[in-house]
């Protein structure tokens, strides 16, 4: 099945691109399109901890399950400011 | 109304928006753009946004208000590209019968905005670097 993922801020300068077609096995979840994603930049396993991803629109986790034509995102900390 | 615009922002945007015969306040919000990161120049920023879940999660948040004090008519507009200093990158309006919920729901609208909505600002330094802005500590929730 084929998803589409979408890469904002730092996710896309790491990887030089703003959105791609993946091709995944039935059944996927967004844990392997991160382990794909670690694969192709071992540093992208820095931002693993901070970032968030989701799943057409919705935030999601690494073990969301992903369907055909599902829009997976890699979200990196959103803006900051402070409370003040 | 929620939106995310490559245009000029302005007060009267989102106070139109939310404008009612019931109101007795009209609370608003500019965020604009300040000359200096913790002392560090700043030329310009260069706001990003996922637009159609920024804009799902804006109306998230006003489904919030309107649980937490009972108000319906709330705006927030985001602007992104590049924004010169002072300009406005965003603009929040909530319209209440009274003031004290009008300013507790714009305060909250903007907390929760910079927690859960997917907008990135980029700051271009005064000596030509430039870099994504950090992460808020105290707002960042990380991953389940």
């Amino acid at each position: 099945m084929q998803v589409k993922i979408k890469y904002f801020a730092a996710c896309h300068e790491i990887f030089g691109r703003d959105e791609e077609d993946m091709e995944l096995p039935e059944g996927a979840i967004v844990r392997d399109i991160l382990q794909r994603l670690e694969a192709e930049v071992p540093e992208f396993a820095e931002y693993y901890d901070v970032m968030q991803m989701s799943v057409n629109w919705e935030y999601a986790t690494p073990d969301t399950q992903l369907s055909a034509g599902d829009e997976v995102a890699l979200i990196p900390p959103v803006t900051g400011g402070q409370d003040v | 109304m929620f939106k995310i615009t490559k245009e000029v922002i302005t007060a009267e945007d989102v106070i139109r928006a939310v404008q009612t015969g019931d109101a007795g306040a009209i609370v608003t919000f500019l965020g604009t753009v300040r000359n200096n990161t913790e002392g560090r120049e700043v030329s310009y920023l260069e706001y990003e946004a996922y637009a159609p879940m920024a804009e799902n999660k804006m109306a998230e948040i006003a489904q919030e208000i309107a649980e937490k004090w009972g108000l319906d008519r709330v705006a927030t507009i985001h602007r992104v590209g590049r924004l010169e200093i002072g300009e406005v990158s965003v603009a929040v309006a909530v319209a209440s019968p009274h003031r004290k919920d009008g300013f507790e729901a714009c305060h909250y609208a903007m907390n929760r905005l910079k927690q859960i909505v997917p907008i990135w600002k980029r700051e271009v330094w005064a000596d030509d670097e430039e870099e994504w802005a950090n992460p808020d500590p105290i707002y960042f929730e990380p991953k389940s």
